[in-house]
């Protein structure tokens, strides 16, 4: 077992203070005192807004605005129902223990009055997005979570609340099948790891295999199972383990440019949550496998490419993310050229410990791993 | 033993001659009544009575009296009706009577060219024709000729074989009428409906082209029914004009050269026609090969043809216009406004055109909205269409009639109405009224029903209609703007508090703001976009109905192909 790394940053606050949400409410009422027709202005998310930031690795969102003003006939619902969710969500994180899901506090609206009740859910997720991309913060940090998918095993303990309000330690190698991650794991305090590396794993084979080989003492890794994409509070835990340890990230996906987009929005974030990618991203997260040179290279039984997999090989050829980076851009041009894929499970052909006695420490030698340099 | 018979011998020309008769034209009609609309029973108290009140209407106006008309129909049973009309015109002198209610064809109007409603002069005495057939009755008339003179009783029959009138009995009667007119009584055989083809219909729509008359109606079930006067005024008499030479027929222009007074050509054709001035007749005659000295009672048939043939190759001025007298938007308005109870109606009287050397003038009005409007759910019925012809109502031939075919080819969607398959007539809550005017208007057929399908006619209706139709639309978007922008300032009142109220819990803030000044503000600048947004509309929609046709000084030659 290598050193244990120092760490370099204080665990950040990562629920969102109620006053960040208190100043978007007084600017309106200074606004109104000062005889001006109120307004918000709210970073565009449109497409023609994102930008990829070539120094942190990730898109953003440009410096366009769009503003919401209560003198625009179709602006002032908007801005209205913006208020009333920003609210709610101050009272939420001033509770600190009540998180609702994005479709809760679409039921939720109704019980406002008619007025600003929303018709359908996407208006509602609008809104709470508008509101991240106000304060920067994804949404996760003021209360409004996703389900929980994705588990976290190793030797990480985590200070968290409980939904009962009561400051509870756990150590994730005292779960029995890994640790969900949901919200309260997710804005819990690291106190302590000891591992020098993470290992995402995409599918929930591969991750209960590693964990019964135990891949986590022999590599000193803390294991995450993303569960297909990373969903965002996976994602943020990830970062916030890695920069808050200053330790690296290796993603392990199925052979496929699907199981690479896994890895890629783990590490560049996704257009989507481009307002909140500097919160969600980890930039120095690196792809592990299993690429296209396994399949031959493991004699990996695999499936015909169909046409859609050629067509996202052709855009993830043009995407600014992996221009320059001649690994990736090998790896692309040998699955087009082998127009084969395959799951990371078919390692499993050289029985149970393969993966873990030869397969890992080959890759994350060649990625000059800790440990393995 | 069984009597031989001679066999038939084959019958020469001249055994034919023998039995051939002049038929006389009442003869015709006798056996032919379907030309003049006595089809059936029910149509022929119809035209009975129209062709009554249709005289009375033009005697009237002819003496400048704003018409007073009594119509009485009682059902005797056994399909047996009377009709009784009465007027309040200048009345007719003993010596005329016979000949106009008793001799078909006979009349003041078929020589000369003015709008009138009973163009043909056959109409009344057909009526008393049909009366005699049925029910064997004559015709009584009652005529007060003079305002303190005698009331003369004429009871009255048509000598079939020599179509000439036959007075069974006439004399001065001490129940006499109160005023100068005519009453004239008919027994026929009829049949009351109540429908659309009625006399009911009839009445109720000539009151509605006719707002200067009051009549009053006693039908043969029912109540007493009144329409009363809804203007003061006459409209303008419409003066006589000559024909003009781009009309003429061959066999009019023969009978014109015989009892011409004129004694050379050129004289007799700028004498006798309208616009035809000396340099025009000049060259009449030289395109006919034809002396201008010479006497018109000499031209032989084929040189009246060639004349005939000049005439319509000459580039000559249009016809006068001023023979026409027609509603005028004001009084079509005021009566559609009176008669349906609507939101909004509008009209267009056009510019007087011209057809195979007729002036004709068209003019519509369409209503909306109003208890035109079906309730929710209820399907939408097509639009009802009232035609008139020389301020006559038209009841029959719907689809025949050039009306019908203009509107048909309007694309109303563009208007706001519905138009399924685009074509055909449309289904709304709106009503359209087209009149049109004529020295002599094209009918279909001799039961003056539907308006024959000239091309120029056609385009002028579509015009007239064209027009009223922007000008509703105009008035559905304001309705539709108006509550849109009622929508709109709504949703701020509602939303502006909320905004407040909204921004403050955030703030947590209890602070006592006053929004209301700005509040209005706000709602004054929406005003103020709502109404210009409205203005560039009304813009775009003006500009689509800028395409006026200009009025040529120029008569152009066209040909009038039929439809």
């Amino acid at each position: 077992m290598s050193k244990r790394p120092e760490k370099t940053r204080a665990p950040e606050k990562v629920m969102v203070d109620a006053e960040t949400l208190k100043k978007i409410g007084q600017g309106i009422v200074q606004q109104i005192k000062e005889g001006k027709v109120p307004s918000v202005s709210i970073p565009s998310r449109t497409s023609n807004n994102l930008v990829y930031d070539p120094s942190n690795q990730y898109y953003v969102i440009g410096n366009q605005k769009i503003s919401r003003s209560a003198g625009n006939i179709r602006h002032i619902k908007l801005l209205a129902q913006f208020l009333k969710v920003a609210w709610f969500c101050k009272d939420l994180v001033k509770e600190g223990n009540k998180h609702v899901t994005k479709r809760e506090l679409y039921y939720i609206s109704e019980s406002w009055g008619e007025a600003f009740k929303f018709d359908e859910q996407p208006e509602c997720d609008n809104v709470v997005e508008d509101i991240e991309a106000v304060i920067g913060r994804p949404r996760e940090d003021f209360n409004i979570i996703p389900d929980n998918r994705g588990s976290i095993y190793g030797d990480i303990t985590i200070k968290y609340r409980s939904p009962s309000g009561k400051f509870n330690t756990i150590n994730c190698l005292d779960t029995p099948d890994g640790q969900s991650i949901g919200p309260r794991i997710c804005e819990g305090e690291i106190q302590k790891v000891s591992a020098d590396k993470v290992i995402a794993i995409e599918t929930g084979g591969m991750y209960n295999r590693l964990m019964e080989e135990e891949a986590h003492k022999k590599f000193n890794a803390i294991l995450v199972h993303t569960a297909g994409q990373a969903p965002r509070s996976t994602r943020r835990l990830i970062k916030r383990i890695s920069e808050e340890n200053n330790i690296p990230v290796y993603i392990f996906c199925d052979s496929d440019p699907f199981g690479l987009h896994i890895a890629m929005v783990i590490i560049a974030g996704s257009a989507k949550s481009a307002h909140v990618n500097h919160k969600l991203a980890t930039p120095k997260a690196q792809w592990l496998g299993t690429t296209a040179t396994d399949i031959t290279k493991y004699k990996l039984r695999s499936d015909k490419l169909r046409p859609l997999d050629f067509k996202r090989l052709e855009e993830l050829k043009k995407d600014p993310r992996y221009k320059d980076d001649a690994r990736m851009q090998k790896e692309l041009q040998t699955w087009v050229k082998l127009g084969k894929k395959a799951e990371q499970q078919a390692l499993l052909r050289y029985g149970f410990r393969f993966v873990v006695d030869e397969y890992l420490p080959d890759k994350l030698k060649e990625l000059k791993a800790p440990g393995f340099r | 033993m069984a009597k031989l018979v001679a066999p038939a011998k084959a019958k020469t020309a001249d055994d034919l001659a023998l039995e051939q008769r002049e038929i006389s034209v009442a003869e015709f009609f006798e056996k032919n009544r379907h030309l003049l609309g006595f089809d059936n029973p029910a149509k022929a108290l119809l035209t009975v009575t129209k062709e009554a009140v249709d005289n009375s209407l033009d005697a009237c106006e002819e003496a400048r009296i704003l018409p007073e008309i009594k119509v009485k129909i009682k059902d005797k049973g056994n399909d047996r009706f009377e009709v009784e009309i009465e007027d309040n015109g200048p009345g007719i002198i003993k010596t005329q009577i016979a000949n106009i209610f008793g001799s078909l064809l006979y009349g003041s109007k078929f020589h000369k060219l003015r709008q009138s409603r009973g163009q043909q002069g056959i109409g009344i005495s057909a009526s008393v024709l049909y009366a005699q057939l049925t029910t064997g009755k004559p015709a009584v008339i009652l005529s007060k000729a003079k305002e303190d003179g005698p009331t003369y009783e004429t009871h009255l029959m048509i000598d079939v074989a020599k179509n000439r009138p036959e007075i069974v009995k006439q004399e001065e009667t001490e129940k006499g009428l109160s005023h100068t007119g005519i009453r004239i009584m008919l027994d026929i055989e009829g049949k009351y409906v109540q429908r659309y083809h009625s006399v009911d219909e009839y009445l109720r729509q000539t009151a509605i082209s006719n707002p200067y008359a009051h009549v009053t109606y006693y039908p043969p079930i029912g109540e007493k029914v009144e329409y009363k006067r809804k203007v003061n005024e006459l409209p303008k008499l419409p003066t006589e004009i000559k024909p003009h030479p781009q009309g003429i027929e061959l066999g009019i222009l023969k009978r014109m050269l015989k009892v011409t007074e004129s004694r050379k050509l050129s004289g007799f054709l700028q004498n006798s026609f309208s616009k035809i001035g000396s340099t025009a007749a000049e060259e009449i005659c030289r395109l006919s090969s034809l002396d201008p000295a010479r006497d018109p009672k000499t031209i032989e048939r084929d040189e009246a043809d060639k004349l005939v043939s000049a005439m319509g190759k000459v580039k000559l001025m249009r016809p006068p216009t001023d023979c026409l007298s027609p509603l005028g938007e004001a009084l079509m308005e005021k009566s559609l406004q009176q008669e349906v109870k609507c939101e909004f109606v509008t009209s267009i009287t056009r510019e007087p055109s011209v057809y195979r050397g007729q002036p004709f003038q068209v003019e519509a009005a369409m209503a909306y909205g109003g208890e035109l409007k079906k309730a929710e759910g209820e399907e939408q019925q097509p639009v009802e269409i009232m035609r008139f012809a020389n301020r006559v109502p038209l009841l029959y031939q719907f689809s025949d009639c050039a009306t019908t075919k203009a509107i048909s080819q309007i694309q109303w969607r563009r208007y706001g109405l519905d138009q399924p398959g685009s074509s055909g007539v449309p289904k709304g809550p709106a009503l359209i009224f087209i009149h049109m005017c004529s020295t002599w208007v094209p009918f279909t057929s001799e039961s003056k029903e539907a308006i024959a399908s000239y091309q120029e006619i056609i385009k002028e209706i579509k015009l007239a209609v064209q027009e009223c139709a922007r000008k509703m639309v105009t008035h559905i978007h304001k309705g539709q703007r108006a509550k849109r922008e009622t929508e709109r300032l709504r949703v701020f009142d509602k939303y502006f508090p909320l905004v407040i109220s909204s921004a403050k819990d955030l703030a947590e803030s209890k602070e006592k703001l006053d929004f209301k000044e700005m509040m209005e503000k706000v709602v004054n600048k929406q005003l103020v976009e709502m109404a210009e947004e409205t203005k560039e509309l009304d813009e775009e929609v003006k500009k689509a109905g800028k395409k006026r046709d200009r009025k040529k000084e120029e008569f152009d030659v066209e040909e009038t192909g039929e439809d």
